[in-house]
């Protein structure tokens, strides 16, 4: 059973590969505005839109700017989000009569789906009507995603231009995301899903009467439609409550591959990106090459955990074992489609990248196999990560790297040339700081006080590593949970909404701000001095300094919720 | 000056220790985030344990007290490393200060000698020095040439010539003239001469950080920010486990997670990097540019007199047709006897040594001496009906010619082969008959080859600069190893490859030593002037040389590349130590709510007690043990890059993980038996 | 300026990504697979039955039983989807599943005293998990070959007939759809009295 599980390992990562060279060519030239096959159709339509929206499509923006206007589109997009949620009442599409959604939530989701975080306090099928999910959902699952590439592209920039002070156009990249990369891909994926069985309609909701009697109401909905876009947005909100475990969007083990590759495929096409642009594919290969070695590690951990089973069912005579009758292992809220491998592997890249969709309940996971998904996130989403932030996340951690072993090797720090200086540690170590603070500082909050120890459904350790996880998430963009938290208060909706939102924008400047520095340096050519960051010890390096960075934050939380848990579970203490 | 000190030496100690009582003042620790961490803490941890001695809660104090006694101990012991990298460079100063008498001076005034003490002049003054005197201070000499014993600064107790005009016209306040006398405009005020800049370098008094050292400082600080988060969530998250933690053990924590390592050595290390260059004799204007040294890609050096020894020396005496070797170097010996240029002497020396003929004391009535002049650009003897002429082959022909003889065949190839090597073809002529050549070369410096490939090995390429024709540049740039090389140079040449290679975003440096260098060396990101030099020269670069010794550029780079390493090793090792120390505290704190931790427990340590205590006084002493390597530095080794950081993740890394858990369970060991905790 | 260009911008956005996308994807779909599209439905009688893809609860001994759900109040809530979210030291999950454990080992001659399939005691993901291992599937055997009256084989081989393996060998785990294995064993009740009758 090994076997299959390196088989399907195996073949999952060689698609990733595969599909990420590629892509990530095309990618550099979409945004490099060189020709791409896809100019004919798309050019047209890209010319009407800036000339609707007054864009002047040759005119770069400094960091500044392009951060004012990242910010503003945001505001403006989570203001129509929320307008659309408290209206949905009176909003076409919505055969099932959903009323208006309850302030605060609503202004968790809005704050939710703008942050590409995905965060789901609510169950879609029985809260948000059809309008809601595609013009307020689905949209910012496009633009959150968009403008995650944008921001990706105007650093990747800041990093391999030489000299001058700008770094691209924010609406000129938001717009070429969607219209070259998100919307062709998306409807690629919808259309394969949809074959395989992930329904879009308009439909109410189906009255069955089943075999033996009892009437099942089967909800509907333009689910395929969303499902794509929110695998390749790295988005994560799930059409229905189930998310990704629920059949309809994830029917079968083709489903499942395609959508674990969507969920991938732009993050590690971005490291390719990356290399185009900076002249040396080299290095984007050394970052795809970290972010493989901490996916391989993360997936096999959390197999084996997962695999292993819960100590007290086997006490009970139940068998976990994998045979070829079962996969076995602890299936406690997992899918038998997925079995153990399909699960893991996905609860590894829902939370290597910001995606956040589940297709099993990480709540339900072994102590060790729901402590993957959480460090992950602890890291900071830079395994290929959300779409754009996970690549500048990895280029902040290349940045503090470099400066270590820029220092072992007894010369100023550079990254590409460009030297690593104080005003480059200030903000990269900003965006580092920012993380645990949010993350942190809220938990220390919600475990110290009645409104947050009211959401904890599972008592012991493991209630801990429920508030842990949902501000990790939040503060993470990721979305995914332990779902089993009550976080539908005013409490948890409002303070998680904040912890998204500082999480998303608190580190977007400073990371904007950071390739605004960098853009003006002139280049130092490398020499037999400079330490090559193309390499492997590069990569080894990269690898250490992210475990090591997370671990020691994040080691006093995590030992006090998934580690302990896992040694008074092997001790029989249950809660 | 040039003297090493002793690392441990008493004196410096016991200054040191005083010292290090001083640097408690929270004014002063506020510079350094981490320290200020560690003793604002120490102070809170002082302040419960007061509380809890008053109030006669008695089962924690002892605990306490160890834990508050350790963490002042971790204060105490940074500002030690700070205070003996200090008092080194005190002890340094302290030698110089020595130098810089009270002499009196003799000031021209009108042309009156009038005597002043040294401290009364000002920039513009002119003084007379006569032999046996002290120099009173900086300047430039206007007239005259003098030996000058410079020991005093250089460490060298060769004397070496200070005269007017040429490139050796800098003089130091604090030398000495050993014979003739020479006149000085004075180039300093009182307070700012070389001397007195020295002083406060290597005493540290003017120090800044520098760029890199700024930098570091804020990851460090960002660092500390974190763990602070981290310690400060801990309580609400242990409390929610049934744990209630005291503030002696999250403090206690906090310190060992912060990086109190390479916090409290930081500023020992940059102070000691400065010391370090002194004692190689080189003075760096700013801290800045000892790091700039680390980064240089490109390095500037003319030839003559770094690569070549700066003359050029007759090496082979190439007879014509009839003519034997020994004749032509009898002959040529002749005409250079009056000859006293280097190359003359050289002549003289290697006749004597192949065909051993000794120099002859000529009267002046029996032989006439021609001299070189720009006109007839040759130079000669005329003696007994002899009319011996040496010079460039232009010049010899005509004058054969004029003698009426004739120019041989052979002679054409032998000068242009002598040329294409590199070398100068200078023929002897007798009257209307050519003797031969004598066939004068650039001699490379010893062991330059070798000098150069360790630059190449450090990743820097090195271009001589040279005013020679582009094929004898060629070849001795072939000869001595350099990667590059620009001929035909002017002045201009190099401030103008200076600003190429930087448009590149290179960093240059340039050794220099004359007046047209300086704008060069202004404009080289790190410019080494030396000490012989004149004083606009020393006044340009940003480093000076006190030996003169233009390949002292590779120990400057090591000293550069030495105090960045050195902190990042040392960063490295801080926060690899905080893996042992999680693994020590954070069982020991959760040990009451959760048995099952103690499986964290790997080190086996005794109590909970003993466990944090011992994380504690590891993280302290381990600053004691580490301050020898941030005064010494850490070896710097010319490998490739990749090479370097290897090993030093390695070394430093791995043993930043490893050392601690022996570390700590040493302690904890030692703890248990002495029933501390 | 900034702020229309962005307003604009997201009305466009809006309506090309929100609106335009979604709907024409529901006309391709309907277009080009129009059963998927509209949820895989299964008609008997001129009435549906449910959804291929989402499982449904089977109480009787005569049918094969689905995995436990805990979607909606009494499971299988087609329009409440939902794990259990109950953490692995959780007492009420234990004690959940102990309580499974010994109803099957009371009600399945398959189980008796031998190891139970885990998936059998555990709830899905989703609430809506339409399928069982073959483990699940072998266990049950006995107990629907003897309520239904059949030899154990026929029904064996009407398992076998209806486990969908790996996708290529490789991919996702081999699993046996409840709804279509019970429709299955009804047809050939159907069929078999049918003949009867005949």
């Amino acid at each position: 059973m090994v076997i299959n599980a390196v088989i399907q390992v195996t073949i999952f990562s060689m698609l990733v590969t595969v599909i990420s060279v590629p892509l990530g060519r095309y990618m550099a030239r979409v945004f490099g505005r060189e020709r791409t096959w896809l100019d004919p159709a798309l050019v047209p339509l890209e010319t009407i839109i800036y000339r609707i929206c007054g864009v002047h499509a040759g005119l770069e923006q400094d960091w500044i700017e392009y951060s004012i206007s990242m910010l503003v589109f945001s505001a403006v997009g989570m203001v129509l989000l929320y307008g659309i949620e408290r209206l949905q009442y009176y909003l076409p599409l919505n055969p099932q009569h959903f009323g208006a959604i309850a302030p605060d939530l609503a202004f968790n989701t809005a704050a939710s789906f703008t942050t590409n975080t995905n965060w789901q306090a609510y169950s879609g099928e029985s809260t948000m009507s059809y309008f809601t999910q595609m013009a307020g959902l689905a949209f910012h699952n496009f633009v959150s995603a968009a403008t995650g590439i944008a921001v990706a592209i105007a650093v990747i920039r800041g990093f391999v231009r030489r000299g001058g002070q700008t770094l691209g156009n924010f609406w000129v990249d938001l717009t070429r995301a969607t219209l070259w990369v998100l919307l062709p891909l998306s409807i690629l994926l919808s259309l394969v899903l949809i074959w395989q069985g992930v329904p879009q309609n308009f439909s109410r909701y189906v009255h069955a009467r089943t075999l033996e009697g009892p009437e099942q109401v089967i909800a509907q909905g333009p689910v395929a439609s969303q499902e794509s876009i929110k695998e390749l947005g790295t988005n994560g909100g799930g059409f229905f409550n189930a998310n990704s475990a629920h059949p309809y969007e994830n029917p079968t083990p083709l489903t499942n591959l395609l959508e674990l590759i969507a969920i991938f495929a732009i993050g590690a096409g971005l490291t390719h990106t990356f290399g185009h642009m900076a002249g040396d594919r080299r290095q984007g290969w050394a970052l795809f090459a970290a972010m493989g070695v901490l996916f391989l590690m993360g997936t096999s951990w959390a197999i084996w955990a997962e695999q292993r089973g819960n100590p007290q069912f086997a006490a009970m005579g139940i068998d976990q074992r994998a045979t070829v009758m079962q996969a076995g292992g602890n299936m406690e809220g997992k899918e038998v489609r997925n079995g153990i491998v399909g699960s893991a592997l996905w609860a590894v890249v829902t939370t290597d990248t910001s995606c956040g969709a589940v297709n099993a309940m990480h709540d339900s996971f072994t102590p060790l196999g729901g402590l993957v998904p959480l460090l992950n996130m602890q890291i900071g989403e830079i395994i290929f990560g959300g779409v754009g932030s996970g690549l500048y996340g990895m280029l902040v951690m290349a940045v503090l790297t470099v400066f270590i072993a820029g220092l072992m090797v007894g010369r100023t720090p550079e990254y590409l040339g460009k030297k690593i200086e104080g005003r480059e540690m200030k903000l990269a170590m900003l965006f580092v700081l920012i993380f645990p603070a949010v993350i942190l500082l809220p938990v220390g909050a919600a475990v110290a006080t009645k409104a947050g120890l009211a959401g904890i459904s599972n008592p012991g350790p493991h209630g801990l590593s429920q508030i842990l996880y949902a501000f990790t998430s939040a503060a993470a963009n990721n979305g995914s949970a332990f779902a089993g938290l009550n976080a539908d208060t005013p409490f948890y909706n409002v303070l998680l909404a904040f912890v998204m939102l500082f999480g998303r924008f608190l580190m977007k400047v400073p990371v904007l701000a950071l390739a605004g520095s960098l853009v003006a340096k002139k280049a130092v050519p490398p020499s037999a001095g400079t330490f090559p960051t193309g390499g492997a010890t590069f990569v080894v390096l990269l690898v250490g300094v992210i475990i090591i960075v997370a671990a020691l934050t994040f080691f006093p939380a995590d030992a006090l919720g998934p580690i302990v848990e896992e040694l008074v579970m092997h001790a029989g203490k249950l809660y | 000056m040039a003297k090493a000190v002793r690392l441990w030496e008493g004196k410096i100690v016991r200054t040191a220790l005083v010292d290090s009582l001083g640097k408690f003042d929270p004014r002063l620790q506020a510079h350094n985030p981490v320290m200020f961490v560690v003793e604002v803490t120490a102070a809170a941890v002082s302040l419960i344990l007061l509380r809890d001695f008053l109030s006669g809660r008695g089962s924690q104090v002892l605990f306490e007290l160890q834990i508050a006694v350790w963490l002042w101990f971790t204060v105490g012991f940074a500002n030690f490393a700070e205070a003996m990298a200090e008092g080194r460079g005190k002890a340094q100063a302290e030698n110089l200060r020595k130098t810089r008498t009270e002499t009196p001076a003799t000031l021209l005034r009108d042309g009156q000698e009038v005597r002043v003490p040294a401290p009364s002049l000002r920039r513009g003054d002119v003084v007379l020095v006569r032999a046996g005197e002290i120099i009173p201070g900086d300047g430039e000499v206007i007239e005259g040439v003098a030996s000058v014993n410079e020991a005093a600064i250089t460490g060298e107790s060769a004397p070496v010539i200070r005269e007017s005009g040429g490139d050796r016209s800098a003089v130091t306040g604090g030398t000495i003239v050993i014979s003739d006398w020479i006149k000085i405009r004075i180039t300093a005020n009182p307070g700012e001469t070389f001397l007195d800049r020295m002083i406060a370098l290597v005493e540290g008094a003017q120090r800044q950080k520098t760029p890199n050292e700024i930098a570091l400082s804020i990851l460090l600080a960002g660092l500390t920010i974190i763990f602070l988060l981290v310690c400060v969530s801990l309580y609400p998250l242990a409390l929610y486990g049934g744990s209630a933690l005291s503030l002696p053990v999250l403090v206690a924590l906090l310190v060992c997670l912060i990086p109190t390592t390479i916090g409290g050595l930081l500023s020992a290390i940059g102070i000691a990097g400065m010391d370090r260059l002194v004692q190689h004799n080189v003075l760096a204007m700013s801290g800045r540019a000892v790091e700039a040294a680390g980064d240089i890609d490109t390095l500037l050096l003319d030839k003559t007199g770094t690569i070549t020894l700066g003359d050029r020396l007759a090496t082979e005496f190439i007879p014509m047709h009839g003519t034997t070797a020994e004749e032509l170097a009898d002959a040529a010996q002749l005409a250079s006897l009056a000859d006293e240029t280097p190359e003359g002497r050289s002549i003289v020396v290697l006749a004597k040594n192949q065909f051993n003929l000794r120099g002859r004391e000529l009267a002046h009535s029996e032989a006439h001496f021609v001299p070189f002049t720009a006109q007839t650009r040759m130079s000669g003897i005329d003696i007994n009906n002899r009319r011996i002429r040496k010079g460039a082959y232009d010049q010899i022909m005509n004058f054969v010619r004029e003698n009426g003889g004739t120019v041989p065949s052979e002679l054409g190839p032998i000068v242009e082969r002598i040329a294409r090597s590199g070398g100068t073809p200078l023929v002897v002529a007798d009257r209307g008959r050519v003797l031969g050549v004598i066939h004068l070369k650039d001699v490379i410096k010893a062991g330059i080859r070798e000098r150069f490939a360790r630059l190449r090995a450090m990743g820097m390429r090195t271009v001589m600069i040279t005013g020679d024709n582009p094929l004898t540049a060629a070849a001795i740039a072939a000869e001595s190893g350099v990667d590059d090389f620009r001929a035909e140079a002017t002045p201009e040449t190099k401030l103008q490859l200076i600003r190429e290679e930087q448009a590149q975003g290179k960093l240059v440096a340039m050794i220099g030593d004359g007046t047209n260098d300086a704008p060069a060396l202004a404009q080289a990101d790190v410019g080494i002037a030396m000490n012989a030099g004149t004083q606009a020269a020393r006044e340009a670069g940003n480093m000076v040389d006190l030996d003169s010794n233009p390949t002292k550029i590779i120990e400057v780079v090591e000293i550069g590349k030495q105090l960045l390493i050195t902190r990042g090793a040392l960063t490295t090792f801080s926060i690899a130590n905080d893996v042992a120390k999680y693994f020590a505290i954070l069982p020991a704190m959760f040990v009451l709510s959760y048995p099952q931790l103690q499986e964290l427990n790997v080190m086996h340590l005794a109590t909970p007690q003993s466990a944090i205590l011992s994380a504690v006084i590891f993280n302290a002493l381990i600053i004691i043990a580490l301050i020898p390597l941030a005064l010494r530095g850490v070896q710097y080794r010319p490998l490739g890059a990749a090479a370097i950081l290897r090993r030093n993740l390695l070394v430093y890394g791995l043993g930043g993980v490893i050392i601690p858990f022996i570390g700590i369970k040493a302690i904890d060991l030692v703890v248990a038996a002495l029933h501390l905790a | 300026m900034r702020s229309w260009t962005a307003i604009r911008m997201t009305l466009v956005l809006t309506i090309l990504t929100g609106i335009a996308y979604p709907v024409a994807l529901v006309g391709l779909a309907h277009l080009l697979f129009p059963r998927q599209a509209e949820g895989t439905l299964v008609w008997r009688n001129g009435h549906v039955i449910g959804s291929l893809l989402i499982g449904q609860n089977f109480a009787s001994a005569r049918y094969f039983h689905p995995r436990p759900s805990a979607a909606g109040a009494t499971g299988y809530d087609a329009a409440g989807s939902g794990g259990s979210n109950l953490g692995p030291t959780n007492k009420r999950l234990i004690e959940a599943v102990r309580s499974r454990a010994s109803a099957l080992r009371e009600h399945e001659p398959g189980i008796g005293h031998g190891a139970i399939p885990v998936d059998m005691v555990t709830a899905s993901a989703s609430g809506l998990d339409p399928e069982i291992t073959p483990a699940a599937a072998e266990a049950q055997v006995p107990r629907v070959a003897r309520a239904r009256g059949l030899a154990e084989s026929t029904v064996r081989s009407l398992v076998a007939s209806y486990t969908r393996g790996r996708m290529l060998g490789l991919l996702g785990e081999p699993r046996v759809n409840v709804l279509e294995l019970n429709l299955a064993l009804d047809d050939l009740a159907s069929n078999s009295s049918s003949k009867a009758f005949r």
